[in-house]
């Protein structure tokens, strides 16, 4: 080994002296994005179940190919080549936006390559780079997927918005499915806006404040709602999910949808 | 109110070493360097230990307690339960001198490598005259004790002994960017400075540096990726390069 026991380190013969559970928190990491990643690839797969007047999954927004349901389509069908489920074509962007997050790159070096695997817990990797080589330095064109991250907050909010029509799609109604889409875009709103590149575009590469008070304010808000990134990172997942699946369940008739107007 | 507490403590020097028994007679309100302190007044006379102000503002006692990285004067007794076994060892990513004491060399080398904060040239000085809002956020990285905790934890060098070249360490980063940050810095170079020179690609942003950083420093939060960002701008984004060549911008 070239790391803790390197010559002339002090001998301690283990990996770690740490006898808190330090395997917690990347096993708890590991199973969470483990569970969403077999959810969301199967619902992705399916190319079903995922429109019921006027919902449409967030999985499947915007649905853009010749073989999305009828109605589910709010910017037309331009393609028409695409073989597989609509959802494949727009999943690039919530997912590389998601896989170059600086939260969640930090959340999959540690609980899936144990790069660390904790603090003070030595990695069982023989060399490493980081991020200076190709695939990982392509992490740095994260800010481009937050610019299409901010595309996809507006499509999403129409998505809700949407959910104000009644199964017929007259306008003025609202149910249980409305809420959610609602909650739903207000995440992931909340999700892009706290992120690392947004604070830097935003105010943070400014070297005088002074001379632009308001993308100063603008840094400032954006700050707070960055301290809490992770929180959001996940909570925006988890609602995906409850999104996607209460969907799929009004499309398979296994519940309907609770209307309140 | 007193009682005896159980410690382990790392006894040795580069050639070798190991893990000492001791029980020894723990006060209320003591923290772990006073522990150490009577090891060295009652059984372990030559038990060597660096320390200087016992107030956490010196940087000097830095060590490892149960396996994370801590300031043993910080490090408060009454953490610990009764039965628990208290292991301390020296840090693990720098060369051992003897028994709780380290080279960190390491670190001031690397200190040494970055360009000092160039003057403005149109002002003399005296002149100097800063806004509040503009230094603010490099005065947090001034909060920074040198304890080089942060640069100890880091698994950049703590497991690949061979980086320790390519790469300067978080301690270094904040170093780096309150100097990037700073409103009358003449460089303009910091950033090409911090990717080639400093290794900042290295860093892959997993945060045991601001985990371990006794002074709270947001290290990770707000000066390495703020500095990966600025390091993008720079390199990595066509439309920043372009938006400089073509409105000269640059001196915001
Ligand atoms: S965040 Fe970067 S600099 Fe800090 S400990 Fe992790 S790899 Fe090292
Ligand atoms: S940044 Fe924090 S952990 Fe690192 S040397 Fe300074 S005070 Fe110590
Ligand atoms: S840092 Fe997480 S979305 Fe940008
Ligand atoms: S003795 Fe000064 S920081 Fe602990």
């Amino acid at each position: 080994m070239t790391g803790v026991s390197a010559p002339g380190r002090a001998r301690l013969g283990v990996r770690t002296l740490r006898e808190d559970r330090w395997w917690l928190a990347p096993l708890a990491t590991f199973v969470g994005l483990f569970l969403f990643v077999v959810y969301a690839t199967f619902r992705a797969f399916q190319g079903a179940y995922y429109y019921f007047e006027p919902y449409l999954s967030p999985f499947y927004s915007p649905c853009l190919t010749t073989d999305c349901v009828p109605g589910s389509s709010d910017f037309g069908q331009p393609i028409s080549w695409w073989p597989l489920s609509p959802a494949l074509v727009i999943l690039i962007f919530p997912l590389g936006f998601r896989l170059t997050c600086y939260y969640y790159r930090k959340a999959y070096y540690r609980s899936f390559w144990f790069s660390p695997p904790a603090c003070a817990v030595a990695e069982p990797h023989r060399s490493y780079t980081g991020e200076t080589r190709f695939p990982l330095i392509l992490q740095n064109i994260h800010r481009y997927f937050w610019y299409f991250a901010m595309i996809f907050g507006v499509i999403l909010s129409y998505d809700a918005i949407l959910g104000f029509r009644n199964p017929q799609g007259q306008w003025g109604h609202m149910g249980l499915g409305t809420v959610i889409l609602l909650i739903n875009a207000a995440l992931i709103w909340l999700y892009a806006l706290s992120c690392h590149s947004c604070r830097h575009i935003m105010g943070g590469k400014l070297k005088h404040f002074s001379r632009h008070p308001r993308r100063y304010w603008m840094w400032q808000q954006i700050s707070k709602l960055n301290g809490r990134h992770m929180l959001l990172a996940w909570v925006s997942l988890i609602w995906l999910v409850v999104a996607d699946f209460y969907i799929t369940l009004l499309a398979h008739g296994t519940i309907s949808d609770l209307r309140f107007f | 109110m007193s009682r005896n507490a159980k410690f382990r403590v790392w006894r040795g020097d580069a050639a070798g070493g190991e893990l000492h028994d001791y029980t020894v007679e723990v006060n209320e309100g003591e923290v772990v360097l006073d522990i150490i302190h009577r090891l060295q007044a009652t059984q372990a006379g030559d038990l060597a230990v660096r320390w200087n102000c016992k107030a956490g503002k010196c940087g000097s006692c830095s060590a490892e307690i149960n396996g994370r990285p801590r300031l043993l004067c910080m490090t408060r007794m009454s953490t610990f339960t009764d039965d628990e076994v208290i292991t301390v060892t020296p840090m693990r990513s720098f060369p051992v001198i003897r028994d709780l004491v380290t080279d960190v060399s390491f670190n001031y080398q690397k200190a040494r490598q970055i360009p000092a904060f160039a003057p403005p040239p149109d002002l003399a000085p005296g002149e100097y005259r800063m806004q509040q809002v503009d230094v603010e956020r490099s005065q947090e990285f001034r909060k920074c004790i040198e304890c080089f905790l942060c640069q100890n934890v880091c698994h950049v060098v703590r497991d690949h002994e061979e980086n320790k070249t390519a790469f300067s360490g978080p301690r270094f980063f904040i170093r780096a960017a309150e100097l990037d940050m700073h409103p009358l810095d003449a460089r303009t170079d910091r950033r090409e400075f911090a990717q080639a020179e400093q290794g900042i690609g290295m860093c892959n942003i997993t945060k045991c540096c601001t985990e371990v950083c006794p002074e709270h420093i947001k290290i990770t939060d707000n000066a390495i990726i703020p500095m990966k960002e600025r390091v993008v701008d720079r390199k990595y984004d066509p439309l920043v390069w372009l938006g400089n060549k073509l409105f000269r911008r640059g001196n915001d």
